[in-house]
C-alpha cells in the first residue's frame, strides 16, 4: 500500500517536474518595455488613439514577443486637464519614469515638438532611444535649422538617441509655399500661434515664399486662449491678402481663425499645416467655415493614399478596430515596427544595442515606400501631400514635391 | 477699407467684445462689494452655463428649427442658463463660502480657488456627454462648435464696415440687464439691503436686515448674469470648451479691478476699456502684445489710482 503510494507520488512528482522543464523552455527571457508618450487628454486625443492603436497593432503583429522576449508597452499621457494640451511638466515626469524603469528600452514620442524639447535630453543621458511618429520642428535634428544651439542641447551624451518618421518643416514649409503660389496666392498673411512647431513652420513659409516672389503682407502671433480673433481679421481684411497661412494645432485654435476669418468675411484661401490635419479641426471650425477653400499639407500621405505596405496596414486597422485611422496613426505603428525590427536584430537586448540597432535602420520596408534614417536621426522619406476640406471631410488633393 | 472704416470696425469689434467682459466683470464685482470676496470660481460657473446652453440647444434640435423659433430658442437659453449659473453660483455661497463668514479672508479665497477647480473639471466631464453637438463626446477636452444660431450677414449691406446681428444681439442682451441692475441696486428695497450689507453688515444685521439672505440674493444676481452672458458669448464667438472660464474670468476680474472693483458702473467702464485696448493693441501694434499691453494698463492704473478708475477712495475695511 505504502509502496503503491510512493510510486504514485514519484510518478506525480515525475510528471510535474517534466513540466516545470517544459514551461521554461518556452518562458520568456525577460520582459522588454515600450513606452509612448502622446497628449491623450484633450483635442488630440483623437487623433492620439489612433497613434496608440497602429503601435498596439504592431506589437500584436509580432505575437507580442521578438525572440523569447516578451514585448511590454504603457501608454503614458503627457497632457495635462489644466492645459487640455501638451504639458511641459507632464512630459518631463514620463521621461523620467522611462528612465527609472529598467526594462524600458525604447519610448515612442512625442507628438509635439516642443514636447519633444522636454524629453530628447533626459532620455538621451539615459541611452533610451527615442522614436517619434509625428515631431516635425527641424531644429531637433537638423544643424543649421533651427537655433544655434540646436539639436546638440538635446543630446548631451553626443549619439543621436532621437529619430523621426515624418518629413519636417523645413521640407513641409518650403512644399506649402509652392502649393500657395500654384494655388494663385500672389500676398500672403502669415500667423503663427508662438510655439516652437508653429512659429518654425511659419518662419519656413516666409523665407521660401518670399523666394518664389510671394509678397508676405502680414506676420504676427496669435494668442492662442483668445476668445475670438475678430479685431485681427479686420487687420487683415484691410491689407487684402489671397491667403491666409496659419502656422499652429487645432489646440492653438486654428478652428476659431478659420470661424472668425469668415465671420468677418474674408472670402480668401486659408492654408494651415500638418497640426490641423485631424477631424477635431473641422468639428472645432465648423465645417461650413471650411469648405472650398481650406488646404492643409501634411508630411506623408493620408491613410486612403497608402499603397503597397501602408494599405496593408489600413486593412489590418480597420479589421482590428473598425474604423478608419487618423493621419499620424501609420505613424505609430511604423515607429513600432522600427523598434520591434531593431529589438530582434540587436547584438544585445538591452538599451545601447537597441539604439544602435535604430540607428542603424536602412533600407525600412514602411508604409511610404523604402526610406533609412540618415545620420540626424532623419526619415530619407520626402513624401508630402496637400488636402483640402470638403462636406465635413479632408480630401486628398495631389502629391507635394515627391 | 478706408483708415477710419478701419478704426470703426475695430470699435465695433472693440465693443462687442466688451460689453461681454463687463456683463462677466459685473459678477465679479457684485461679490466683492459685498463680502469682499474674490469669487474665482465665477468664471467657472459662466463656463457651465455656456455647456448647459449647448445642450438645450442638441436636446431640442434647435439648429433645425425655423429663423423666428430659433430666437425663442436664444430667449428658452438665456432664461435657463441665468437660472443655473445664478443657483449654482448661489449654492457655492451656501456651501462653500458661508460656513467661512467668519473666518479669515484668506480661508474664503482658497475655498474659492477649490470651487473654481471643481467647477472646470465638471465642465471637463459635460464635454464628453454622447451628444451629436458635443460631436460624440469622444474628446471631452476639445473646443465644441456651438452652431451660428445668429446669423453672420452684415447689416449694413455692401458697406466695407461690417455690422453682423450677433454685435447687435450682443447690445440687446446685456445694456437692458446693465440698466436693470443699476435700479436693482440703486431704487429697491433690496438694493438698499444689499448696500447696507456692503457697507457694514453687522450694522445692517442690527437693523434686522437679513444678512445671509442679502449675499446669497447677491450671488444668485451675479451668476444670473454670467449665465446670460455664457448664451451670449457662445453665440457671439462660436465656441466653447472647459478652459473658456479661466480666459473669461481673467479679464472680466482685469476689467473690475481696472474699473475699481465693488462699483457696477467701474467694471462696465473696464470691460469696454480692455476690449478696445485689445482690439486697437491687434490693428495698431501686433496680437503678440495685447496681453503685455492690457496687463500694463492694469498695473499703471493701479500704481497710480489703486482703487481703479471709479472705485470708491475711501479706505479699505479692515
Amino acid at each position: 500500500m505504502t509502496h503503491h503510494a510512493l510510486c504514485v507520488l514519484s510518478l506525480a512528482l515525475t510528471s510535474s517536474l517534466g513540466c516545470t522543464a517544459w514551461a521554461q523552455s518556452t518562458e520568456s527571457k525577460g520582459t522588454l518595455t515600450i513606452l509612448s508618450s502622446l497628449p491623450r487628454t484633450g483635442s488630440a486625443n483623437a487623433q492620439t488613439t489612433t497613434i496608440v492603436n497602429g503601435i498596439k497593432l504592431a506589437i500584436a503583429e509580432a505575437g507580442g514577443q521578438v525572440d523569447g522576449w516578451t514585448i511590454a508597452y504603457q501608454d503614458l499621457d503627457d497632457a495635462s486637464p489644466q492645459r487640455g494640451n501638451w504639458d511641459p511638466a507632464v512630459e518631463a515626469q514620463n521621461a523620467n519614469a522611462a528612465t527609472k524603469d529598467a526594462t524600458c528600452i525604447a519610448y515612442i514620442g512625442t507628438f509635439n515638438s516642443g514636447a519633444a524639447k522636454v524629453a530628447m535630453p533626459i532620455l538621451n543621458r539615459a541611452g533610451i532611444v527615442m522614436v517619434s511618429p509625428a515631431n516635425t520642428y527641424p531644429g531637433l535634428t537638423k544643424p543649421g535649422k533651427g537655433e544655434p544651439n540646436e539639436p546638440m542641447v538635446y543630446r548631451p551624451t553626443g549619439t543621436v538617441s532621437y529619430f523621426r518618421i515624418v518629413p519636417t518643416d523645413d521640407l513641409q514649409g518650403v512644399q506649402a509655399a509652392d502649393w500657395a503660389k500654384q494655388l494663385g496666392a500672389k500676398k500672403v498673411f502669415v500667423l503663427h500661434d508662438r510655439e516652437l512647431y508653429g512659429k518654425g513652420i511659419a518662419d519656413v513659409f516666409c523665407d521660401h515664399a518670399k523666394t518664389i516672389g510671394v509678397e508676405i503682407i502680414g506676420f504676427d502671433g496669435t494668442d492662442s486662449k483668445a476668445a475670438n480673433y475678430r479685431s485681427l481679421v479686420t487687420k487683415i481684411k484691410a491689407v487684402s491678402p489671397d491667403l491666409v497661412y496659419f502656422g499652429g494645432t487645432t489646440q492653438t485654435n486654428a478652428g476659431q481663425i478659420a470661424k472668425d476669418l469668415r465671420a468677418g468675411g474674408y472670402e480668401g484661401m486659408y492654408m494651415v499645416p500638418d497640426g490641423c490635419f485631424e477631424q477635431a479641426f473641422i468639428e472645432a471650425a465648423g465645417d461650413s467655415n471650411l469648405n472650398g477653400n481650406t488646404y492643409i499639407t501634411f508630411g506623408g500621405l493620408p491613410a486612403d493614399q497608402l499603397t503597397g505596405r501602408g494599405a496593408a496596414f489600413r486593412d489590418a486597422y480597420h479589421a482590428k478596430y473598425g474604423s478608419d485611422p487618423e493621419a499620424y496613426a501609420a505613424y505609430g505603428y511604423e515607429a513600432a515596427r522600427v523598434v520591434l525590427q531593431a529589438i530582434a536584430e540587436a547584438k544585445t537586448r538591452d538599451r545601447a544595442g537597441v539604439l544602435a540597432a535604430v540607428a542603424a535602420t536602412k533600407n525600412f520596408d514602411g508604409v511610404l515606400g523604402r526610406w533609412s534614417f540618415d545620420a540626424n536621426g532623419d526619415t530619407s522619406s520626402r513624401v508630402l501631400s496637400g488636402q483640402t476640406v470638403k462636406d465635413g471631410k479632408f480630401v486628398f488633393v495631389k502629391v507635394l514635391g515627391g | 477699407m478706408q483708415d477710419s472704416e478701419v478704426f470703426l470696425q475695430q470699435l465695433i469689434t472693440g465693443l462687442s467684445n466688451g460689453m461681454i467682459i463687463a456683463l462677466i466683470a459685473l459678477g465679479y464685482t457684485m461679490v466683492y462689494g459685498i463680502i469682499e470676496l474674490i469669487n474665482f470660481a465665477h468664471g467657472d460657473v459662466f463656463m457651465l452655463g455656456a455647456f448647459l446652453a449647448l445642450t438645450l440647444l442638441g436636446m431640442f434640435g434647435m439648429e433645425a428649427w425655423p429663423q423666428h423659433w430659433q430666437l425663442a430658442g436664444v430667449v428658452l437659453m438665456l432664461v435657463s442658463c441665468a437660472a443655473f449659473c445664478g443657483t449654482l453660483n448661489w449654492s457655492l455661497d451656501r456651501l462653500a463660502y458661508r460656513p467661512l463668514r467668519r473666518a479669515s479672508k484668506l480661508s474664503l479665497l482658497v475655498s474659492a480657488i477649490g470651487c473654481s477647480f471643481i467647477c472646470t473639471n465638471l465642465g471637463l466631464f459635460w464635454g464628453g456627454m454622447p451628444m451629436d453637438v458635443f460631436a460624440g463626446g469622444v474628446a471631452a477636452a476639445a473646443p465644441k462648435d456651438f452652431p451660428q444660431l445668429v446669423p453672420q450677414y452684415n447689416l449694413l449691406g455692401e458697406s466695407a464696415v461690417r455690422v453682423v446681428p450677433a454685435d447687435i444681439a450682443v447690445l440687446v442682451v446685456t445694456i437692458p440687464l446693465m440698466i436693470a441692475l443699476v435700479y436693482l441696486v440703486k431704487r429697491t428695497r433690496l438694493g438698499r439691503a444689499m448696500r447696507a450689507v456692503a457697507q457694514d453688515s453687522t450694522a445692517a444685521a442690527l437693523m434686522g436686515i437679513p444678512v445671509d439672505r442679502v449675499i446669497g440674493v447677491t450671488f444668485f444676481i451675479g451668476g444670473a448674469l454670467g449665465g446670460f452672458a455664457s448664451v451670449v458669448y457662445a453665440l457671439y464667438n462660436n465656441t466653447i470648451g472647459f478652459q473658456m472660464g479661466y480666459r473669461a474670468g481673467m479679464d472680466a476680474f482685469t476689467a473690475a479691478v481696472l474699473g475699481g472693483i465693488g462699483s457696477l458702473p467701474g467694471a462696465v467702464l473696464g470691460g469696454l476699456t480692455i476690449g478696445c485696448v485689445r482690439a486697437m493693441s491687434d490693428q495698431y501694434v501686433e496680437t503678440r502684445w495685447t496681453n503685455t499691453i492690457v496687463f500694463g494698463i492694469l498695473v499703471l492704473i493701479l500704481i497710480f489710482r489703486p482703487s481703479g478708475l471709479l472705485g470708491s477712495t475711501r479706505r479699505e475695511k479692515v
